[in-house]
Parts: C-alpha cells; structure tokens; sequence
C-alpha cells in the first residue's frame, strides 16, 4: 500500500497555493488542499518548491495547513448518467451541490460526479470466455430517450471475460465483467471508467473529413460548412451573437451528442440553455433537447483555475462518447475566457509574458485543443467523431490580437461576427466576406450525392454576387446608387435578396430557426432564377425601376417565411411567378 | 486569538507587510491601530508562511514601522446588515457616516459573497418600465438584469440613472418592495451630493442605501466598496424579498483602483496595465446580479463607467461587455446636439430584452418593431455617409426619406424630457409613427401580418 504524500501550504497568492520542500507530488495530479479539503492541481514542481493551483476559491486558508496528494491525476468520472446533466468545471453535478449546499455554491463540497445509487436496465453484451479489449463494448444501457449508453473496456484492458452478469438493473458502481488479464492478474470492470482530462483518449485512427455537419443555418451549411470532425471559430465582439450563434447550432445541429461547455460565461446564459433545451424537442428524435446534451458550466464568477479545466472536462466527456461511435458536437463559449484565465494563472506564477500578456505556451494549449477534434476509428471498429466549435471573444472586437490570430492557425472554418451587421440587427452576423471554410472542397462530393449536383456550383455564384455587390458598394458610397448602369444595379438587387432572403436568418421563428438542404438548395434554386430571368430583362434594356415596381424582389425575400418546412413543394409556384413577372414586364413594356 | 503584533517590516503604498504572524488567512481581515488612537482595517493579500502582505483600506499615511499594532480579526470581510439600512448612508467599507449611529446589528456577511448555481437561478423574465423609449423601446431593462451605461466624463449618465431609479420605482408593480443600493466609487462630491438630492425629489430617498467612496477618500477602499453594497443588496433581495436596483457608479474608479494596488504589489500587468485577474474581478461583481430560485426578490444592477477617452474598445468597458447582458452606450455627438439621453442606439443592447417583451409582457409587435427601427436606423447611417460624400441633393429618394426618419427618431424618440415618462404603449405606437415615414416595402424586419394591424393608415396613402 503506498502511503499518501503529504505536504504543507507554504504561501498563498489567489487561486495559486505554494508548498515548501520535498512533496513527491506528481504534474498535474489532484490534490486536496486544507481542512476544507478544497480540490487542486499541481501545475509545477521545483527542488523545493511545489506550485498547485486551486479550483476554488481560497480565502480562509491558512499557511501550515495540510495538502494531500491522490496519486491520481485530475480525471472525469465516466459512466451513464453525464447526459441530461449540467456540471461544474471539474465535473461536479450542480444539481446536487444545489441540494447539499444551497442556491449558492459553497466550497469544499463533497459530491460524487454521478449518481452511484442509480439502477440501470443494463444489457451485458459479453459471455465467459470473450476475449476483449480496449474499447469492446461489455453492456449497454438506456442513458436517456434518445441515446444508448455503451460501456466499454477501458483502454488498457486486454484480456479473457471468466465472468460476466447477466442483464438487470445495476448501479454504475457494480461488477459486471471480470477479466483475466494476459498476466494472469483478474481485472473487475463495472460500468465506470476514469480518465484524465488533459490526455487525450486513444483512436485507432483519423479518417478525412467529408460528411457536413447539418446545423440547419443557412450561412453555415450552404456557404461555410462544417464537417463531422471539423474545427471552427466563431470570433466576435460582444453583442454580436456568438452565443446565440452556438444556441442555434447546440440546438439543430445533426450530432447525436452535444457538449456545450459554458466556460467563464453568464449564469443567466447557462440558466436559460437548461430551461430552453429541456423544454425543446429535437426534431429528428422527437425526444427533448437535453436528452443529448450536457453541459459544463464555469460561470465568469466561478473560480479561474476550474475554469481553465472546463474545457477539457467538456473535451474529455466529448471524446468518451465518440468511442461509442457517437458525433459528438462541442460548443466551447468562450475560449477566450479560457486563455485569459491561462493569462491570469500564468501572471500569478511570474511567468515572462508574451504577446499582450498572454503566456508563450498560448499557442501550442489551443493547437493541442483543437486537434483532439477529429473523425476517428475508435478502438472498437466503430466510427465517430468530436466536431470543435469555439467561440472567441476578441478583445476590442479586434481580430488582430492573439487568442484570435492563433485560433485562426489551427481551425479549418472561420465564422467572422461583424459587428456593423450586428448594429443593423443583421443576425446571424457571420460576414460573407471574412468568413471562410476549407471544408468546402471535402464536402462538394457529399453535396453532390445528398442535395443535389449542382449545389456547390450554385453556393459558389451567389458568393460571386455577394463579392461583385461588395465592389460595387465602394463606388455607390463615392457616388451614389443612381449613376450605376442597371446590370449593375441589377446585381445590388439580387445581392439584397441574398443577404436578407437567404443569409439572414430568424432565430426566433418556427419555420426559418432550422432549415433542411433542400429548402436551402431550392432557396438557392428560386433566388438564381430570378436573377437569371431578370438579367435577361436588364439586357434587353429594362430599367430597373419597372422591375423592381413588380414586387416579385419581396416576394422571393420573403420565402423563408412564407414557405412552411413541411410544404417545400410551394417553392417550385415560385418560378411560375417570376416566369409570370417576366412575361408581364416583356407585355407591358416589350 | 487575539495576539497584538507590534511594528510593520514594510510600508509601500496602500500595502504593509508583516513578519512573524501566526493562524493568519487569506482574505483576512485585520485592524490596525496607529499612535495609539488612529484606527484603520486592513485586508490579507498575500501570505508566504509567516509574513503576510497587508492592504490597507484607509490608506497608510501617519503609519511608521514601528508606530503600528496590528490584531487579526478571525474573519474575512464582513459587513453589518439589516433591513434598517435602508435610508442611511455608509462609507465605502459600510461604516455609518450620516451620525445616525451604529446599525445595532449582528447580521453579517462575508462581502465576497458566493457563486449563485446557475441550476438555482430563474431566468429573469419581468421588464421593468423606465419610461425612456429607447430603453423600453429597443434596449428593455429586465429584473435581475445586468446592464452597464457606458459613458463618457462630462455625460449626462448621472441624470439617466436618477431618471431611471426615479421612474422605476413608480412602476406597474407598486405592491412590491422596491429599494435603491448606491454604491460610488471614486466619485465627485458633488456626483454623490446630485444623487441624494435625487433620490429626496423622486421620494425614494428612505429606500435608498448609500455607500460612498469618494475621490479623496482611500484608494484601497474602492475595491471593497461594490462588494460591501452588492452583498447588502443580495441580503434585502434574497433574504428580505425586496426588488433591489443596484447603481454602481464609477466602475473605471474601481478597474484604476485595481490596477494601482496590483502594480505596487509588482504584479505582471497585462492590458494597459491592468491586472491579469481584471476580467474575473468585474466578473464576480456583475454576476451577482439575477433572480433565486424560491426568493421573491432580485438583484438588477446598473453600474455606470465612464469610458476612457469615449473609447469602447478600452479593456475596462470591453470587459465589462463580455459580462453584462448588454450595455447602454452613451453618444458624446447626440449630446452635443442636445438630445436628452444621448443613447447612442446602434451599439446598445439589452440581451435578455428577447424573452421580456412581446405577447403577455408588452405587446406582440415589440420585438420586430424593434429590429426594424434598429435595421432603419443603421440604413440611417449608411445614408449620412453618403450625403457627406456627394451631398445631401443628390441622395436617392429613399435615401432623403431616411435621412428625415433618422432626423426625427433622434429627436422624438430617442430625446425626451428629463421628466418625462412614456408608457410601453406610447412608446410602441411612436416607433410605428415614425417608421409610417418610411414606405412600407423597406419594412423588411415585421411579420407582413403586423404590418397590417399597426402601421399607420395615411390619409396620403401611396404618396
């Protein structure tokens, strides 16, 4: 039995805690500090120095009080009952720390991460005599409506089930399986695994992305899509909609799970994503939203250094459920949070600054991040994937300083938040211009297969027009609208009806929060033969004004409320009309 | 226990270290007697086994190191509460400074207060009516909400915040308890001298709380102002079941106050010097705003800064913006044009606006109507911008009629008078008659079937 190290505070500096002398303390193991037994980390080790930081807050604790060491490092709980549940940065439940300790959160609070009296329906998937190892899926368990639990062996287990349960209902702390190890040893697995939460857990290997991760938002989907297992930035300034933009995507997006870390956020936020995703149904499933959702909450009062963790906490639960051949979603809101409490843990220690006081090992923390994201072949065969979706909150909105320049090296897709749009009520405030998605190309073959042929090459003319309206707004704002001939003024229009038909998308209405590819394609579809049919009109030299006076520019603008979800068929009446406008207009004027 | 220690090893600003203490704790807050009769409070900042890092609230002035007797008091800060409070007036560490004489309480509090579990938290809901149609109209204030004003020196930030507590207190809901915590940090005499003379004219004066810091008054203390008048507040809300507007004015007092502590402690400065723990200090003061679960009262809070050379990107107001649930930014030009309150309407925001307004809080039309003025009135810019280059004649028609419509909204709705106090519904109808401005194909923001029932019919129709 090995005795526990023990060691004894020595300084105090905010959440960083100092221990003189020898500890034989390990990197990165958990401790607890004081006779509140507060839980912390150690983060760096010297002759006689040990450096800890604390995951809560650290008033009241006095030099010479006792540190202990767990032989463990800092580790997730893993096993049924994280879905439907919204925890604290190291995995605590809040519900239950709201039962023992109050409305407010108190320090020191002793809580199992998950409910160890709990019985499961379980089903044992292993007999006597399988041979598994790391990954095999021993049982499987209901977790909620909407999402089978598979228990697997952890990574390190290989060897022969000598006994396995019988199906029934089982608490996660139970011996299901027991497995003789090569070494002749026996090994008792239960429904539970440990994990630390800063090493990432094995994969067989990495596929290429090219399946899209459907959020249901037009801007995203059509002109800057995500793959399952893709990485993106949402930067922004405050009050553009980062928050809202991940609201949307957590709630439509076609991932079987989704994680959404609330890292040094509003309470109110977290409070409200609790209420709404319980209270909404997931179209696909039909079951509540929360049923596939868990969330991680480190409000911005929380305490720093547990914010630093959420983040992989968030990660490490992400890459637990991929193992089951799950995708996986993570919304991380907001990284920036993240790398300031990096920024205010490192000023603590005295490290040397680097750019704008951030510290120097910024960069290679938000790499190591982002590239735990990935579609994967998981240890057991199966197939699944953690898709990344950070947001950024740039200082001064600026794009230029480092959390967003760094997170801009290691992101395949980039959702620049404008704030110009943002003022206009302009949501979601994703500017065409500086977003972009390196995606697209891996996707085309998807698209091509699932919506239509021609999507991509659809996606890429109405970016044209986006890009020609752009250069013909430098001029207008030289010399006004009224000089530009009318093909031009032409592409002014339609670039409207783009942005505020098809870009512009209303969170809060039944119909336009979440679209399907095929409205979308065939919104593409409508706007593009308008334009077509219109072009025609313009060269044979009508002016614009007789073709904007036939209303028809409204009308197509207004498709996207006008045209209910389930009745996409009323969108092929659409060229009937803009056929009609165009034999009208020839009429009147030809 | 109550071990004197005799003399300091170091005196460096507002800080003083002390050797040889025992049973110290972080965060403790000790008392300092000096020359035998000057009596100040102290904070414990830092502790290296037994030399602990000292803060002095009063300042260190008249302290040697050797004049000095030092007593650890047990316990970190606290504050005396009670429902007493109300109508008096505090220093900034909560000690009575009207001579009405100790509160006789022996409720305290510790005044870092704690994490509100986000699982406990209700979702604040309830609008509250200012009366000032482009904070009702556009950027709704709602109970539990946290919504700065960003000012600038020299602004009329301190007559919009009377006006609000003014108008706010006289709300639809008059059967609830409702109280004003004033909290001033580094203010002006006369800023603090303004306001209770406000609060004496709205009548409200004896359900106010004052705590005030003034400019002269230690720079230390300021750092313990807002938590002193947040955890009164949280007491009167979540333990007396009152409705409690919190002003904290000046938050870049606060940040300044911070940012001078941090650097005579040698700390590693990060923007513009500010500490790096700035974000998690506002932050833990802005959240401590919002609704229990269970309790009848609630927190909303209204802290006033002024931004360093009108400048939003400045880490203090940039900040503060990544916490609250929106921000009312104030307009140095709209204020020159003698527009009162100089809201500047683009950049403000009110977060939890969406789920306060519209059928069963306002009216149903409210949230459209107010992205369409929103939407018209950054078309408004765009057109002002186009008249400066090729001058006001040669604009477009459409763009003339926005010009006309930005020239009225700015003075209608956005100005009002200092005493004026509009219903939702005057408000409501004001933006539908100024959009009636506007031809009715630019409304591209309002459901088609509101366009119906609210826009006004023109006598002119089609003109």
């Amino acid at each position: 039995m090995e005795t526990k190290n023990i060691g004894k505070i020595y300084g105090i500096n905010g959440p960083v805690i100092y221990l003189k002398g020898k500890t034989g303390f390990k990197m990165s193991e958990m401790v607890y500090v004081g006779r509140e037994r507060l839980v912390g980390e150690v983060i760096s080790l010297d002759k006689d120095m040990t450096t800890i930081q604390v995951y809560e807050e650290t008033s009241g604790l006095k030099p010479g009080e006792q540190v202990e060491a767990t032989g463990a490092a800092v580790s997730v709980t893993l096993a049924p009952g994280i879905l439907n549940n919204i925890f604290d940065g190291i995995e605590r439940p809040l519900e239950s720390i709201a039962v023992s300790g109050g409305a407010f959160i108190t320090r020191g609070v002793s809580v199992d991460s998950l409910d160890t009296e709990k019985l499961w329906d379980t089903h044992v998937t292993v007999s006597e005599g399988d041979i598994i190892h790391g990954g095999t899926v021993i049982a499987e368990v209901p977790e909620t409506r909407a999402i089978l639990h598979k228990c697997m062996a952890p990574p390190d287990v290989e060897g022969v089930v000598v006994s396995a349960a019988g199906d029934g209902q089982y608490t996660i702390k139970d011996t299901l399986v027991t497995v003789e190890l090569s070494d002749g040893s026996r090994r008792e697995l239960s429904m539970t695994q440990h994990w630390p939460i800063r090493v990432p857990r094995p994969v067989h290997h990495r596929y290429p992305a090219n399946e899209p991760l459907v959020t249901g938002q037009r801007i995203l989907d059509t002109m800057f899509p995500i793959a399952k297992g893709g990485t993106a930035a949402i930067p922004g300034g405050f009050g553009t909609g980062k928050t809202m933009t991940q609201h949307q995507i957590a709630k439509w997006a076609d991932a079987d799970i989704i994680i959404y870390i609330g890292c040094g956020e509003r309470g109110n936020e977290m409070t409200q994503v609790l209420e709404e995703f319980s209270e909404l149904v997931d179209p696909r499933s039909g079951n509540p939203l929360m049923d596939r959702t868990t969330l991680i909450a480190n409000t911005s009062n929380m305490p720093v250094a547990a914010r630093e963790a959420s983040i992989y906490t968030g990660l490490t639960l992400a890459e637990y459920y991929r193992d089951m051949g799950y995708d996986v979603a993570i919304m991380a809101d907001s990284t920036s949070r993240w790398a300031e409490a990096l920024r205010e843990l490192s000023g603590r220690l005295e490290e040397m600054p680097a750019e704008e006081g951030f510290p120097a090992y910024l960069a290679s923390r938000l790499s190591a991040f982002y590239e735990r994201a990935g579609m994967m072949q998981t240890l057991n065969g199966g197939k699944g994937s953690v898709s990344i979706i950070g947001a950024v909150s740039p200082q001064g909105g600026d794009f230029s300083e480092p959390v967003t320049q760094n997170t801009k090296r290691f992101v395949r897709c980039f959702w620049g938040l404008d704030k110009s749009l943002a003022y206009s009520r302009h949501f979601p405030a994703i500017h065409w211009l500086t977003s972009y998605s390196e995606y697209l190309p891996d996707l085309a073959g998807w698209y091509s297969d699932h919506v239509s042929p021609k999507f991509v090459d659809y996606r890429n003319r109405m970016m044209a027009i986006l890009n020609q309206e752009s250069s013909l707004m430098e001029i207008v704002k030289l010399i006004g609208g009224d000089v530009l001939p009318d093909d031009q003024k032409l592409i002014l229009e339609i670039a409207k009806v783009i942005r505020l038909g098809f870009l512009q998308q209303n969170a809060f209405h039944k119909d336009d929060t979440c679209v399907s590819m095929e409205k979308q394609f065939k919104m593409m579809d409508v706007i593009l033969y308008l334009y077509k049919r219109a072009r025609k009109l313009v060269a044979m030299g009508m002016p614009m004004s007789v073709l904007k006076a036939e209303g028809i520019f409204e009308k197509v603008i207004a498709v996207k409320y006008d045209v209910p979800n389930d009745n996409l068929t009323m969108l092929d009446f659409y060229k009937k009309d803009i056929d009609e406008f165009y034999d009208r207009v020839i009429e009147k004027n030809g | 226990m109550a071990i004197e220690y005799l003399g300091l090893s170091n005196i460096n600003g507002p800080l003083v270290v002390l050797e040889g203490v025992q049973e110290a704790f972080f965060d403790e807050i000790v008392e300092f007697v000096v020359d035998g009769n000057i009596k100040k409070m102290g904070r414990i900042v830092e502790l290296n086994e037994d030399k602990a890092v000292i803060q002095v609230f009063e300042g260190t002035e008249n302290m040697s190191l050797t004049n000095t007797h030092t007593r650890l008091s047990g316990h970190p800060m606290e504050v005396a509460v009670s429902p007493d409070m109300l109508g008096r007036t505090f220093n900034g560490i909560g000690i009575p400074i009207d001579g009405l004489g100790s509160l006789g309480s022996a409720d305290k509090r510790d005044v870092n207060g704690l994490p509100l579990n986000p699982v406990r938290r209700e979702y604040p809901r309830n609008y509250i009516r200012t009366g000032i149609s482009a904070i009702d109209g556009l950027t709704t204030l709602i109970r539990g909400q946290k919504l700065p004003i960003f000012s600038g020196n020299g602004l009329p930030h301190d007559q919009l915040a009377a006006q609000i507590v003014k108008q706010a207190s006289l709300g639809d809901n008059s059967d609830e308890q409702f109280a004003v915590v004033f909290g001033a940090m580094g203010v002006k005499h006369d800023v603090a001298d303004y306001f209770r003379k406000a609060f004496e004219e709205s009548g409200v004066s004896d359900h106010v709380c004052m705590f005030l810091n003034m400019a002269n008054d230690p720079v230390v203390e300021r750092l313990i102002t807002p938590k002193v008048a947040l955890t009164v507040a949280e007491y009167l809300a979540f333990e007396c079941n009152m409705h409690i507007l919190v002003i904290l004015t000046d938050m870049t007092s606060f940040a300044e106050a911070m940012r001078e502590v941090s650097s005579s402690r040698g700390e590693i400065p990060s923007r513009k010097g500010y500490p790096g723990y700035l974000y998690s200090e506002f932050a833990t003061l802005y959240e401590r705003a919002g609704i229990v679960e269970g309790a009848n009262g609630s927190v909303t809070q209204l802290p006033i800064l002024t931004m360093p050379n009108d400048d939003i990107t400045h880490p203090i107001p940039d900040l503060t913006g990544y916490i609250t649930e929106g921000q009312i930014v104030l307009d140095r030009n709209l204020h020159g044009q003698s527009v009162y309150p100089p809201i500047s309407i683009l950049p403000s925001l009110s977060r939890l606006m969406k789920d306060g307004i519209g059928k069963g809080y306002t009216r149903e039309d409210h949230q459209d109507l107010a992205n369409q003025l929103f939407s018209a009135y950054a078309k408004v810019g765009e057109a002002r911008n186009l008249a400066s280059v090729i001058g006001e004649d040669e604009l477009s028609p459409i763009d003339k009629q926005y010009l006309k419509f930005g020239e009225e909204f700015e003075k209608r709705y956005v100005g009002q008078g200092p005493a004026e106090n509009r219903t939702i519904k005057q408000t409501l109808d004001l933006g539908w008659e100024l959009l009636s401005l506007l031809p009715k194909e630019e409304l591209d923001r309002i459901d088609t079937k509101l366009i119906e029932i609210y826009y006004p019919k023109k006598e002119n129709e089609g003109a």
